[in-house]
């Protein structure tokens, strides 16, 4: 298992470097140069400033030395400064990246706890009402434009029912509140956002878990505990619920691309402050070093994410854990 | 065929004919405005069936030429990607080897990026129009289609029609092209058509954020960009797309997802 | 009988405190909401609004501008202009300490001024003080700048914060420092807070020269959409914003809003406008600039797109201010006049197709604008339709700002723009207009150049006298307005709305915030009690 562990370890390397190489070539494509991004239309602005700008940034130099420089800087997370105020890009992506990382975690949770359910029961109780309900719900989970329905949310339950808040993550006066409504004023301004990324993920998983428990019902050591004249209750909970969980639960590490993915449109809608908006913004400011930042992290952040589900998978498939032992 | 394949069909029909009979099934001229007060966002009406928006345009007239965009993205998205796809699949399949090698690197790659970041990039890099998007879309989206035939290959080119034909001295070329490929289609329709659905979302997801048609051209996502500013009180500007989009994608899932029964009930489930 | 006496004179006091301004002690918080968040908070680098806003409040600078848009001293107690404009002797205030309790001297300015001036520090706003030659110190509160020429606009520049030496000395990037976010100065409030992307908390500085606000927290609350925004003023989460012209006009006529939230509303200090590019040869006829403005209906922008909220604008100045001539009359609407121009400069529409030609060529081009501004996409397909009625065809390209930029305006690839310029409070045109800011980078992208112009912008620059200067930018404005190289659409008005519990607020050119400081809750009213 370790072998299998640390080959998957090894693989995420030149993964890395495809993805870098693939990120400054985007780059690179780019019109617009930094210096006007950095001063834009503004009437004071002198050339001077302009030009030693052009030389802080190495923007003078060739386009090979500037991927090797490039190169330098991704290894060590150093992405330069952010062209908008000068703050080193790492430092603004960690400051973001917890609000983030709590909304994905959250949602990720909720995602869990009811998709794998309703696909279990469904599974279990095919073709009932229940299992054909739910099926309509997956097939609309699939189609539904997710932004459209965060604007949905928004307008019904912030709007006008004005249940909760519909921007940001806590208000201004968090010092003020004791850590009870502190804990509770967060829980309202995730209440949104965390049903509109958790949607979208519902269906694919519960579709997933349905058809997981579906085989896992189907094979042979189920017929012969049903044989043994163990009660159903019984054969689903102590036998095929295990086998059925393992796929789902490596499944979970592939939803974490999906979600990152999302991020950044949601947290643009709820202005969530959090890395995907950071990015958003980015892109919008043509603040390179923020956008390549805020690219590689994101795609690190799905890559430990399937690095995970591996080592999920490694650690409960006995086939894989058993491997070493020829 | 069930009820809700032939639903899906149905409203794909319908779509399909507002595209192309559009100035006919529009009411107004879509890029007309009205600017006088009564005229601007105006609730749905008799006289306009989705109500105006803040230049007093029709929105049922804007909606219906957003249709052309829409389907024409999807299917041009996804043509571009199965194009990609069925060749580096095919290749990658039928040669194994170096090429395998690199194209399932290449595929993973893809997988591992946060493809809409990605085309937000690209999109904003290269200038947001129609055409631009269309392209994007569809080379972020070969991936799973490529994986898919190569899948086919893998088991179609060990079988007996393909070795004979090796005997006979055909060329691979010809093998690829006449033997194996009308094979592997099956699978490859029914993941195409459910990608259609995707290609729309991303769209009008891009047309939201502003980086897809530009105005004054209406498209779906677009629409709904008005809509943001007004949502407290021109809910029909954020009702209606939406639920043109959700249909569209919906049905095309349907027919997708009859597809595949149709052709092999025992293919696992998309995940 | 005694503790009588002091308890009557204690309550009287208090209640006497109460009705009367703030009365000493400050209360309450003020939660503003804008769109973006600060970039930079520290004034010589600050170039967006939002962290220009807040500089304000944390900083001072040796002048201001008053209420009437008037320079008035801040740091500067008084200051002597010597040498035809040569010379300028700033005598500053003794009672100034910043916010970490240091004395203000001299010394701050002269460190501010050289910062500036050094190009190594990348100050964008170098190109105002470029005519500095030398400052001297004489002793604390007495410094001079001495000019290579005479330059009318200083006064109003000198309004430019003052940063503390004894902090910023040693450092060598200050724009990167820890200190541009979290400031100190010498204005009515301190630093608290910046969460980023947030919101901004700042707190009344009590030693303040002039007084202690009567406010005690300023919040700046970022809330990037203005529809959210309306919601939270109206349910109370925040104090103020800047309403859209639909919020102003029907969103807020409830009895609810009027009974609990202010309106306002006064002239921006911007304009937007059409910039024809004069190298492309559709544009080097006058009389094609003249006719493409009268095919316009500015009114009918105005009511469409502003509904109503805003006025004509005719030059490059702000209207209500001596430099604004009103007489000068503009383009109206007259779509017969722009087809008789547009007839005698050679185009006419042969085909029938309802589009002019001329030498075989349709009157067709593209007009830019950047995203993210509904306004201004609105205005360009108002302007394209009236275009389109006197036979000219314009396709409206909306464009990501730093592509525009860069590839419209640096590298001049344009044919038409839709833009707006902010008015800053001293008139000196020069970067726009003047044919020396045509070079690459500058701002008279159009490529506008016309000696007479030239020379009364100079002049303008080196007038001292109020009056006389005055009378040069109304002469510049008749010039701008006969030769139409930019097509002048509108003022928009800013109509921003506060909650009513603060009192204190007088709009007047200058807007509301100019007397921040002095604005008060009553105590039975305050929200936010610490």
């Amino acid at each position: 298992m370790k072998s299998y562990i640390i080959k998957r370890l090894l693989l995420i390397v030149p993964m890395l470097i495809g993805i870098s190489f693939i990120m400054f070539v985007i780059m690179h494509l780019a019109p617009g140069d930094p210096a006007s991004i950095r001063y834009g239309l503004n009437p004071e602005v002198s050339e001077s400033a302009r030009a030693n700008f052009a030389e802080m940034y190495g923007l003078d130099k060739p386009v090979l030395r500037q991927y090797a420089l490039w190169m330098k800087r991704f290894v060590s997370l150093d992405f330069g400064r952010s062209l908008i105020d000068d703050r080193p890009v790492i430092s603004k992506i960690l400051s973001r990246l917890p609000a983030t990382i709590l909304l994905q975690g959250v949602s990720l949770l909720v995602i869990f706890c009811v998709a794998v359910p309703i696909g279990i029961i469904g599974a279990v109780k095919r073709d009932s009402l229940f299992d054909k309900a739910t099926t309509v719900l997956v097939f609309a989970g699939y189609a539904m434009p997710t932004f459209w329905l965060a604007l949905l949310l928004i307008l019904f339950f912030g709007f006008r029912l004005q249940w909760f808040p519909v921007s940001g993550m806590a208000p201004w006066y968090t010092a003020y509140l004791d850590g009870f409504g502190r804990v509770r004023d967060l829980l309202w301004h995730l209440a949104l956002p965390v049903a509109a990324t958790a949607f979208g993920g519902l269906a694919a998983l519960s579709r997933y878990s349905r058809s997981s428990m579906i085989e896992a019902l189907g094979e042979n050591y189920v017929l012969t505990a049903r044989a043994k004249g163990l009660t159903e209750r019984r054969v689903i909970m102590a036998h095929v619920l295990r086998n059925a969980l393992l796929p789902i639960v490596t499944i979970m590490g592939l939803t974490l691309p999906a979600l990152i993915s999302g991020s950044f449109i949601f947290e643009t809608i709820f202005a969530w402050p959090g890395m995907g908006r950071l990015g958003y913004e980015a892109i919008m400011n043509y603040d390179y070093p923020v956008v390549m930042g805020v690219g590689v992290i994101a795609t690190l952040l799905t890559l430990i994410g399937i690095f995970l589900s591996d080592v999920v998978y490694a650690l409960v498939d006995p086939r894989i854990r058993f491997e070493a032992r020829r | 065929m069930n009820t809700r394949v032939i639903f899906g069909l149905f409203i794909v029909i319908v779509m399909a004919v507002i595209a192309v009979f559009a100035p006919q099934v529009a009411t107004h001229d879509p890029l007309a405005m009205d600017l006088s007060p009564e005229a601007r966002l105006q609730a749905p009406s008799a006289g306009h069936f989705f109500g105006t928006d803040n230049l007093g345009r029709d929105i049922f007239s804007r909606m219906v030429y957003g249709t052309r965009i829409s389907l024409s993205v999807g299917l041009i998205a996804v043509f571009i990607s199965l194009v990609i796809g069925v060749l580096l699949g095919g290749l990658s399949g039928y040669y194994g080897g170096w090429v395998d090698n690199l194209v399932m690197r290449v595929v993973e790659i893809m997988y591992c990026f946060p493809v809409f970041f990605l085309i937000m990039m690209v999109i904003t890099f290269l200038g947001p129009n129609i055409a631009n998007v269309m392209i994007v879309i569809g080379l972020t989206s070969w991936a799973g289609l490529c994986r898919l035939v190569r899948a086919e290959f893998l088991t179609l080119r060990e079988r007996d029609f393909v070795s004979s034909a090796k005997v006979q001295g055909v060329s691979d070329m010809r093998i690829i092209l006449r033997h194996i490929l009308p094979n592997a289609m099956g699978p490859v329709y029914v993941s195409a058509t459910l990608s259609v659905g995707g290609a729309i979302l991303i769209e009008s997801a891009l047309s939201f954020l502003g980086l897809g048609v530009q105005i004054p051209t209406p498209s779906w996502g677009n629409i709904l960009t008005a809509g943001k500013n007004y949502i407290d009180y021109a809910w029909w500007l954020t009702l209606f797309p939406g639920l043109a989009i959700f249909l569209t994608v919906l049905s095309f899932n349907l027919i997708g997802e009859g597809l595949r029964e149709r052709l092999d009930p025992k293919l696992k489930e998309r995940v | 009988m005694a503790v009588i006496f002091f308890l009557t004179a204690a309550v009287l006091a208090a209640a006497a405190s109460a009705v009367v301004g703030g009365g000493g002690r400050s209360r309450d918080a003020y939660v503003s909401s804008g769109t973006g968040d600060a970039r930079v908070l520290i004034p010589l680098f600050a170039d967006d609004a939002t962290s220009g806003s807040i500089c304000e409040l944390v900083y001072n600078g040796l002048t201001r501008v008053d209420k009437d848009l008037e320079t008035a001293p801040d740091l500067a107690e008084r200051w002597e202009v010597r040498d035809g404009g040569l010379t300028i002797t700033f005598y500053l205030r003794k009672d100034v300490f910043w916010h970490d309790g240091e004395p203000f001297t001299s010394r701050d300015v002269e460190f501010t001024y050289r910062t500036i001036l050094d190009p190594a520090s990348g100050c964008p706003y170098i190109s105002s003080y470029q005519d500095i030659e030398d400052i001297e110190v004489r002793g604390p509160y007495e410094i001079t700048f001495k000019y290579s020429r005479p330059y009318a606009p200083a006064l109003l520049k000198f309004g430019m914060g003052i940063i503390p030496a004894h902090i910023f000395s040693g450092i060598d990037d200050i724009r990167g420092s820890s200190y541009a976010r979290a400031p100190v100065g010498t204005g009515p409030y301190t630093f608290s807070r910046w969460e980023e992307g947030r919101y901004i908390i700042l707190d009344a500085y009590q030693d303040y020269y002039e007084h202690e606000p009567y406010i005690k927290r300023y919040v700046y609350r970022v809330i990037p959409d203005q529809a959210v925004q309306f919601l939270e003023l109206v349910s109370e989460e925040v104090d103020s914003m800047d309403l859209d012209p639909y919020q102003y006009l029907y969103r807020s006529e409830t009895e609810e809003f009027r009974r609990r939230i202010n309106k306002y509303r006064y002239l921006a200090h911007s304009y937007t406008y059409i910039g024809y590019n004069l190298k492309d040869p559709l544009f080097k006829d006058r009389r094609v600039r003249k006719a493409l403005s009268c095919a316009i209906n500015r009114n009918e922008i105005i009511e469409a797109v502003l509904l109503g909220l805003g006025e004509p604008c005719t030059g490059p100045f702000l209207k209500g201010t001596a430099h604004y001539d009103e007489s000068v009359e503009g383009y109206d609407h007259d779509p017969e006049r722009a087809r008789k121009l547009l007839e005698r400069a050679g185009w006419i529409d042969k085909d029938g197709d309802g589009v002019l030609e001329k030498n075989g060529r349709a009157f067709v081009f593209r007009i830019a604008t950047n995203q993210g501004n509904k306004v201004r996409e609105d205005v360009a397909t108002v302007v394209q339709s009236q275009w389109a009625r006197v036979g000219v065809k314009a396709e409206i390209q909306v464009v990501a700002w730093s592509a525009f930029l860069d590839q419209f305006v640096g590298k001049k690839n344009f044919q038409a723009v839709l833009l707006g310029w902010t008015i800053p409070v001293d008139p000196d045109i020069y970067s726009v207009w003047h044919s020396d800011s045509m070079r690459e980078g500058g701002l008279n992208f159009i490529s506008y150049s016309d000696k007479r112009v030239d020379g009364l912008i100079e002049a303008g620059r080196a007038e001292f006298d109020p009056e006389k200067r005055s009378a040069i930018y109304r002469k510049i404005h008749g010039h701008l307005s006969e030769d139409a190289p930019y097509t002048f659409l509108f003022f928009p008005y800013a109509t921003p709305a506060v909650q009513k519990r603060f009192r204190g607020i007088e709009p007047a050119p200058a807007g509301i915030g100019y007397n921040f400081i002095d604005w008060y809750v009553p105590e039975k009213e305050v929200k936010y009690r610490f």
